[in-house]
């Protein structure tokens, strides 16, 4: 089979696989446009100005982007590990909680200053600590940490309903939020959209997971675990350790996506903030190669996906805004399950050039 | 005394009206699983039978067409879920996923498109579903008792002939099977067609015969309630069976205390029973109640050698 032909060259796997991964993806979702009745084409293109049209659509495509760069890293992070986070919308929906209660428990007499970062941080720790739990289980106990992140999302799921709607309720609300955050709490808004700071947050995260992963001996340990686990506990990495590092790692950053949703916009806590970011996370993480520049890039094209299908649906009734998670689906099909699809064809093209 | 009676008869029917699509997906999800192919994406299946058979039993007005298109919709993801993990040897939970993602959009977005309300199908009339066959207040229609069915016929199918056999020995030893002159491929895709057929029918069940029509995201999260349960059962049948009633009774029993005081305790929040699945099942995942122990080639794609 494809192990008996010549290797793809490095620019072919990394680059045009996707690129024809992403291209199959959006074959299909213009087929099932073209069942619904709308055509494929011009349906791409109000995709397309709705989403850089303009620099508010600008702005909104970079915010949507925003979250997809913070879950798209923590799945990044633990697929390096060889570990497979699903529950990157609980640790999101958590780490929003612990942001909110950060901020409404200091917001009435810290300057903004002290009290961002600490929200920030929070957001982080809540995360970090929600993806502690499957990660203990699987470094001590064995169990399966795909099984246990998939049940800790529901188990937040129902933890923040019962929060929300019998604790954390503003007095007086019919819907269930927590007062309004007080402006030293909010983050300063770029382009005039919903686009705010977080995104310089989300961009040094980047960098700072890069650094971690290949320039630290703690990163190269994480790597080597993701690679050969044989071979990490023979150069003397302890994989419990590693395990946990790796998916606290992964679950703060998923918990900063309340950074972007709960200080940048909202300014409250509210329920499902988050819904859907950590799962698209796995699609980012899977067309960005899990590295920190491909996940900018795909969250850039998930973030256009987003704003642009929003305005899609405002123009053509017929269509959704669940056409995008129509496309995320095709897009971790594609690119995740049927990835070695294309490939013998491509290893076939490329090996009768000289 | 005539009261308690009535009272144990309808939490004994609420539990079974729960745990009847859990049943039936767990029973699907099983000849997957034993397999050797983890489904992650019951949840998917299920959803997307639930959408086709609201919708066909509405366009036709034959709740057996729904189901039967119901089968037919899961089957197709069944089948895709194969080509990916079975043909093409992807990652399974991958696929997984995002057959579930795919789910959530497309039932929408074909939802929106035909019917114009949301997303959801057209309320469907008494004939157009599934209804109550011996007890009207029970709601106990025809799916109730093929999923009662489905366990015995799992267990017998499983351990008592040739198929179920291989089955078990692909899911533990698929080189085994296949130095025996059986092909892995078809007899792994022969699991996960069944897989669908049972998950097309508990999606038919959640929207013609337990409700009146298609909402989305409908399902929600049964699917993993049902992999919860196979674990639960620690991939067995009749095991398996009694944690899905296990279930059911843990959501008809806060159906009942929602909104009442205990007394000593106060009132005992509903979103606590709707995580008890979960919770339960990490705790034996963690092995505090048992071991659970999963065929040993479970997502492990299968590499002929030559």
């Amino acid at each position: 089979m494809s192990t008996s032909r010549r290797p793809l060259p490095v620019w072919a796997d990394i680059i045009l696989l996707p690129l024809i991964n992403i291209a199959l993806a959006f074959i299909v979702v213009g087929i099932i446009v073209e069942i619904i009745g709308v055509d494929p084409f011009q349906a791409l293109g109000l995709l397309v100005t709705g989403a850089v049209g303009s620099s508010e659509s600008i702005g909104y495509t970079l915010y949507y982007a925003t979250n997809f760069i913070f879950t798209g890293l923590a799945v990044s992070v633990a697929f390096h590990a060889g570990l497979f986070n699903i529950g990157g919308e609980g640790q999101a929906y958590i780490g929003g909680l612990g942001c909110g209660l950060a901020i409404l428990a200091f917001d009435r007499f810290l300057p903004a200053w002290l009290l961002v970062p600490i929200a920030i941080a929070a957001a982080a720790l809540f995360g970090a600590a929600w993806a502690a739990v499957p990660a203990w289980l699987q470094a001590s106990r064995g169990s399966h940490i795909v099984i246990t992140t998939i049940m800790f999302n529901f188990v937040a799921s129902a933890l923040m309903v019962y929060l929300m709607v019998n604790v954390l309720i503003a007095p007086g609300s019919m819907t269930p939020q927590s007062r309004g955050f007080a402006p030293s709490a909010a983050l300063p808004v770029l382009l005039g959209s919903t686009l705010n700071l977080s995104i310089a947050l989300a961009l040094a995260c980047c960098v700072a997971v890069w650094i971690f992963l290949w320039h630290t001996s703690w990163g190269y340990a994480l790597r080597t675990m993701g690679h050969n686990p044989a071979a990490a506990v023979y150069a003397g990495t302890n994989l419990k350790r590693m395990t946990m590092l790796a998916m606290c790692l992964s679950g703060a950053l998923a918990g900063l996506v309340s950074v972007n949703e709960l200080m940048g916009v909202q300014h409250r806590i509210l329920l499902d903030f988050q819904a859907g970011y950590g799962f698209a996370g796995i699609a980012v993480a899977l067309m960005g190669r899990s590295h920190p520049l491909g996940v900018v890039l795909a969250a850039l094209l998930f973030g256009a996906l987003q704003q642009g299908g929003a305005e899609l649906s405002f123009d053509i009734p017929g269509i959704t805004r669940e056409m995008v998670v129509v496309i995320q689906g095709l897009v971790i099909l594609f690119s995740g399950a049927l990835e070695h699809l294309p490939r013998p064809w491509l290893q076939a093209v490329l090996a009768r050039r000289p | 005394m005539h009261e308690l009676g009535s009272i144990l008869f309808l939490m004994a029917a609420a539990t079974l009206r729960t745990a009847t699509p859990l049943i039936l997906c767990a029973m699907g999800g099983l000849f997957s699983e034993k397999s050797g192919i983890i489904d992650v994406g019951l949840e998917g299946k299920m959803l997307m039978a639930a959408f086709f058979a609201a919708a066909t039993a509405s366009l036709t007005g034959s709740p057996w067409a729904g189901v039967g298109a119901a089968i037919v919709a899961s089957e197709v993801l069944a089948l895709l879920h194969g080509f990916a993990c079975i043909v093409h040897r992807g990652n399974q939970v991958v696929s997984g996923v995002a057959l579930n993602i795919l789910a959530a959009g497309l039932t929408v977005v074909l939802g929106n498109a035909w019917f114009k309300q949301g997303g959801q199908t057209p309320s469907l009339s008494h004939s157009q579903r599934l209804m109550p066959l011996v007890f009207p207040n029970a709601g106990d229609s025809i799916l109730v008792y093929v999923a009662l069915l489905s366990v015995p016929f799992t267990w017998w199918l499983v351990s008592r002939t040739r198929f179920g056999l291989r089955l078990r020995a692909v899911g533990e030893m698929p080189l085994a099977v296949d130095a025996a002159g059986i092909s892995v491929t078809w007899l792994r895709f022969r699991a996960v067609l069944l897989c669908g057929f049972f998950a097309g029918l508990a999606g038919s069940y959640i929207s013609i015969a337990q409700n009146a029509g298609f909402s989305r995201d409908m399902t929600a999260g049964q699917g993993f309630i049902a992999l919860a349960a196979i674990i639960f059962g620690k991939w067995r049948p009749v095991p398996a069976f009694g944690a899905c009633l296990m279930f059911g009774l843990l959501d008809a029993v806060a159906i009942r205390l929602q909104g009442l005081k205990v007394p000593g305790i106060g009132e005992v929040p509903v979103q606590l029973f709707q995580a008890l699945p979960y919770l339960l099942t990490m705790f034996l995942l963690a092995g505090f109640i048992g071991r659970a122990v999963a065929p040993k080639a479970i997502g492990v794609p299968y590499t002929k050698e030559h």
